[in-house]
């Protein structure tokens, strides 16, 4: 057994995760930098965290993610981190000559209190930034909040910082994607473009962590919402923010400086979310819902037909992120399956009661926990005491998956031991699909490999 | 590209630094040398100063890391019986989740193994406010009502060292109260310049707090400890297979597939043999002058460099039956790689490589490389410092900047009992005119060819000039540099993770690594990244791409 030390005996704690459901705020920050063109994530702290940051994002996606670091010394520890900041914005520019460099906050740096707006205001006046280039920054401390947070924070950053002026009015939507894969950001622009919206979609990462390979190595990916784009969002029509844990502060932003109002939904994974946000597309343009999306929706719906037989009463441990996780769970509930442990490191009272709201009572007996001492060991021990048909979460539920001989379908962040996922979108009713078939095939081979031989089917 | 492709290397050299600001270009400028042999005298080879394990530019793209993930990550990570507690956020122990590929091998089902958890006390800004000593004193207290492991570990990351947090004194109050071993390493990522740091402060503590707690020797007539080998990828295994053929007892290995109990009597055995000497030569030192053991180098990774450590382990012992089972082993062995390395030779033979990566390893590996017929055009290391670069014999001219100073130094005396020289005199002076070495490591330089390039700590910038200037067959990092070189159409080799294969140490690691280059250099995937039209509309490519 891998996790032969977890047993179902479960006792209190207050001080010791084990097994976190969540990481730190700055690799979210990271991330969502990335999502701008041209763009040069920097961490203010010691290189650990950039070396960690990268390592993490790399191993999901295969793909390049460069980022910097300020590199703090016990010195810089002591005396403030500013000189190291000034060297490394000047060292960017004129090494690597990127658009925007998105700074990002550390615990290191937090905690000695460097005042970093004060430090690209110094940068500015002695001429370390060029003329047409940006500097931001977004305050990540990773002792608040997790993962999920930074990005939040660094989304909020970017409306907030691009949006100092006014733009005139473009007659475009905002949508403020989340922390979705670049498959889903291609898809989420698919349906959009269907519905007839011009939409400036922020951050996204399409083009960044899926790009080609031609043997010419492109330091900044073709990927990414200009800062051009980004100066618009203060004259669009309207921002449709997919997710209140990673979206929705954005959006407010926008909401508070501009007066560009803001409807906050969930991620359109599933049938029910995705159909308050074709509603919302809808109710924004005026149009009837057009063909294409009604055909996938009815194929979706087919498919849940289909298959409800093996999904039905099906149990279901799933973890990670508040917005996947309630998506999820109010699609698993709509497959008449039942989503009975749910767990995420992110702090935050709002997601138990989002939860409650995708379930509205149709899985009584479900447990749900959310922030400090929220795990993947106490999950584990819930599975103990009464097993799962099916774990859905990041990578690290292989573990639990094979010493409980569970099937495991991979979801959410980090998937480090799959290739080609960022190629598969689950928003949209075809995500549906796709979701709802990798799911399927998990259950059923499994069942493959436990029937008996005297029930062991040829179709199913 | 063909090896004898002509480069100007004091041209390339320019190249590298010419767009850097004129502070950065001067430092870079001291840690790139084209390599040159001052004094080429076969015993002792003298080479250029390189500058090496000193500060990383900020802002210039580094592969490094930190001194919490040299300690945490690196050293005591692949230990299985102790319960490693991260002190800090979540995010460092995250992110050395079983993230190394340390393969560990519990004596039974029920035998402890702690390396597929992650314990973290997941500070909150509450404790960044108030400290963090009650909630690490409650989360050990935790740890040791659900597992009562023998052994608890705390590691501090940044925030921990900034807010004053005695984590050792809560590791020995607690080690106290429930009777175990739990100590604690100061090993906030800010500290040192690079993982290195970390690996010394490791090694510290291992010796302060583990290493003679036993002195219960084990059995066996010829017993070494293995040092600096961390079992990536099953390397431990392998090596512990073919010693043991021969004759040969490891005590304990640091730390790959390790335990807190074989670490607690390493000072038993006779011989010490470093593998990596940057993460672990402190301990090898530090063993010798308490314990009496002597340490030699020794490198596992190619064929010939493995039969060669196996001969010097035993040439120490004179022993003639441990000579003859050792050449024994050896002669059995080498069939299969003599068979495959043929195979291989004539396809990969004349192609380059770079390696760029850890401590020891862009050394160890250009073995392997060459035994196939490949020839390393570059080499640097991520975290060495001048004495893995240049041979320990400049240990003395090395100063100490104010980095260094900051890690702790132990003072280490005999011990008044236990000192027992393994070596006496006659034995010295008789292995001595053998020419035998003990304590030498001579680097990587005076290995590498002349006009080969070295550099330090190596920049994404100057990876990609280099790329672009030799267009090597391939080219050896870790994660971080894997995809920005493969995106360039050359093949990346990690030689952190091995890209999850391996193991490549020993003579069957041998084996797997000449078939892994092959597939590499040679896969198809590189030939068709030029599609059919653009291959019509440039001939002259296209008849570089069949020569090639």
């Amino acid at each position: 057994m891998l996790l032969r030390h977890t047993t179902s005996e479960i006792k209190e704690r207050g001080a010791l995760t084990i097994n976190p459901a969540k990481t730190c705020q700055p690799i979210g920050a990271m991330y969502a930098a990335l999502g701008i063109h041209g763009c040069m994530p920097h961490s203010h702290g010691s290189q650990g965290c950039c070396a960690y940051h990268r390592s993490t994002l790399t191993r999901h996606y295969k793909d390049p993610v460069l980022a910097a670091t300020s590199s703090f010394t016990e010195g810089a520890s002591v005396f403030g981190g500013q000189a190291n900041l000034l060297a490394a914005i000047d060292n960017l520019f004129t090494i690597y000559d990127p658009e925007v460099i998105a700074i990002h906050t550390t615990c290191l740096s937090e905690t000695i209190g460097d005042d970093v707006g004060q430090i690209i205001g110094k940068a500015k006046e002695t001429g370390k930034i060029p003329a047409g280039k940006d500097v931001f920054y977004a305050s990540t401390p990773s002792y608040v909040g997790s993962h999920v947070v930074g990005f939040s924070n660094m989304v909020k950053s970017m409306a907030d910082y691009f949006s100092a002026e006014k733009s005139p009015k473009t007659g475009s939507v905002n949508i403020i994607p989340g922390w979705i894969e670049p498959a889903d950001i291609r898809e989420l622009k698919r349906i959009v473009a269907s519905a007839g919206l011009d939409a400036i979609m922020f951050p996204d990462t399409s083009g960044v962590f899926d790009g080609p390979l031609t043997g010419k190595y492109a330091f900044y990916p073709g990927g990414g919402v200009s800062a051009e784009q980004l100066r618009k969002t203060s004259g669009s029509e309207a921002t449709l923010s997919l997710g209140t844990a990673a979206s929705v502060a954005a959006a407010k932003v926008l909401d508070n400086k501009w007066q560009v109002p803001y409807e906050n939904l969930d991620l359109p994974i599933g049938i029910s979310a995705m159909d308050r946000f074709v509603t919302a597309l809808q109710q924004s343009t005026g149009k009837r819902v057009s063909e294409d999306i009604l055909l996938e929706r009815g194929q979706l719906l087919d498919l849940m037909s289909d298959m409800h037989q093996y999904f039905y009463g099906k149990r279901v441990a799933l973890w990670g992120d508040p917005d996947q996780l309630v998506a999820l769970t109010e699609f698993l509930a709509d497959l008449d399956m039942r989503p009975v442990y749910i767990v995420t490191g992110t702090p935050g009272r709002a997601f138990e009661k989002r939860i409650e709201k995708a379930l509205n009572g149709r899985v009584p007996e479900v447990k749900v926990k959310q922030g400090a001492n929220a795990d993947m060991f106490l999950m584990h021990q819930w599975i103990k005491n009464e097993s799962v048909d099916l774990l859905l979460g990041n990578t690290y539920g292989k573990y639990i998956s094979r010493d409980e001989n569970i099937p495991f379908v991979r979801h959410g962040f980090p998937i480090l031991d799959r290739i080609g996922h960022q190629y598969f979108s689950t928003v949209g009713y075809k995500g549906g699909v796709r979701l709802m078939e990798q799911i399927l095939t998990a259950l059923l081979d499994q069942k493959d490999r436990l029937s008996p031989e005297e029930s062991f089917e040829l179709v199913l | 590209m063909s090896v004898n492709k002509k480069i100007d290397k004091a041209a390339v050299r320019e190249e590298l630094i010419e767009n850097y600001p004129r502070k950065v270009a001067r430092k870079r400028a001291k840690q790139i040398l084209v390599n040159e042999k001052i004094d080429d005298d076969e015993e002792n080879i003298e080479v250029k100063e390189i500058y090496a394990n000193v500060r990383t530019t900020p802002g210039i793209i580094t592969q490094r890391g930190c001194s919490y993930a040299g300690c945490k990550g690196v050293v005591l990570g692949p230990t299985r019986d102790i319960v490693n507690i991260t002190h800090g956020p979540i995010g460092c122990g995250f992110y050395s989740w079983l993230t190394r590929r340390n393969q560990t091998r519990p004596e039974s089902d029920t035998d402890e193994n702690f390396m597929t958890y992650c314990f973290s006390t997941d500070m909150q800004d509450q404790e960044i406010i108030f400290g963090g000593e009650k909630k690490l004193r409650q989360a050990i207290q935790e740890a040791y009502d659900l597992f009562h492991p023998k052994s608890i570990a705390v590691f501090s990351t940044c925030p921990v060292g900034l807010i004053g947090d005695d984590v050792h004194a809560v590791c020995r109050e607690m080690g106290e109260t429930l009777g175990i071993t739990c100590f604690g390493f100061s090993c906030e990522g800010y500290k040192g310049v690079s993982q290195s740091a970390g690996h010394h402060i490791a090694n510290n503590q291992l010796f302060k707090h583990v290493i003679g707690k036993n002195d219960e020797p084990d059995e066996g007539k010829f017993r070494i400890n293995l040092l600096g080998e961390y079992n990536i990828g099953g390397d431990a295994f392998v090596i512990d297979e073919i010693l043991k053929k021969a004759g040969i007892t490891i005590t304990s290995t640091m730390s790959g597939n390790s335990t807190i109990k074989a670490f607690e009597k390493a000072h038993t055995t006779d011989l010490n043999c470093v593998m990596c000497h940057r993460s672990i030569n402190y301990v090898a030192d530090m063993i010798e002058k308490k314990y009496g053991v002597p340490w030699i180098k020794v490198n596992f990774i190619g064929a010939k460099a493995t039969a060669k450590s196996m001969r010097k382990i035993a040439e120490y012992f004179e022993d003639e039956e441990l000579m003859k089972q050792v050449d024994e082993v050896i002669r059995e062995e080498m069939v299969e790689v003599e068979k495959v390395r043929k195979e291989v030779y004539e396809k990969c033979k004349g192609k380059t490589a770079m390696l760029f990566v850890g401590g020891s390893r862009a050394h160890h590996y250009q073995e392997l490389f060459s035994e196939i017929g490949m020839k390393t055009v570059a080499a640097g290391y991520e975290f060495a410092h001048r004495d893995d670069y240049e041979g320990r014999r400049v240990l003395p001219s090395i100063k100490i900047d104010a980095d260094s100073r900051n890690i702790e130094e132990l003072t280490v005396t005999a011990d008044p009992e236990r000192y027992a020289p393994r070596v006496d005199e006659e034995k010295a002076k008789r292995l001595s005119a053998k020419g035998y070495d003990f304590k030498d490591y001579e680097g990587m330089m005076p290995d590498m060819d002349k006009d080969a390039l070295v550099i330090d700590d190596i920049s994404q910038h100057e990876t990609e000039k280099l790329l672009e200037i030799y267009k090597p067959d391939i080219f050896c990092a870790g994660i971080k540099e894997k995809y920005i070189v493969q995106k360039s159409g050359i093949p990346c080799k990690q030689l952190h993770s091995y890209d999850y294969g391996g193991p490549y140490a020993g003579f069957k690691g041998a084996i797997n690594f000449y078939r892994e280059i092959d597939r590499m250099v040679n896969a198809t995937v590189w030939k068709l990244i030029q599609a059919p039209w653009e291959k019509a509309a440039s001939p002259t490519l296209e008849a570089s791409f069949i020569e090639g």
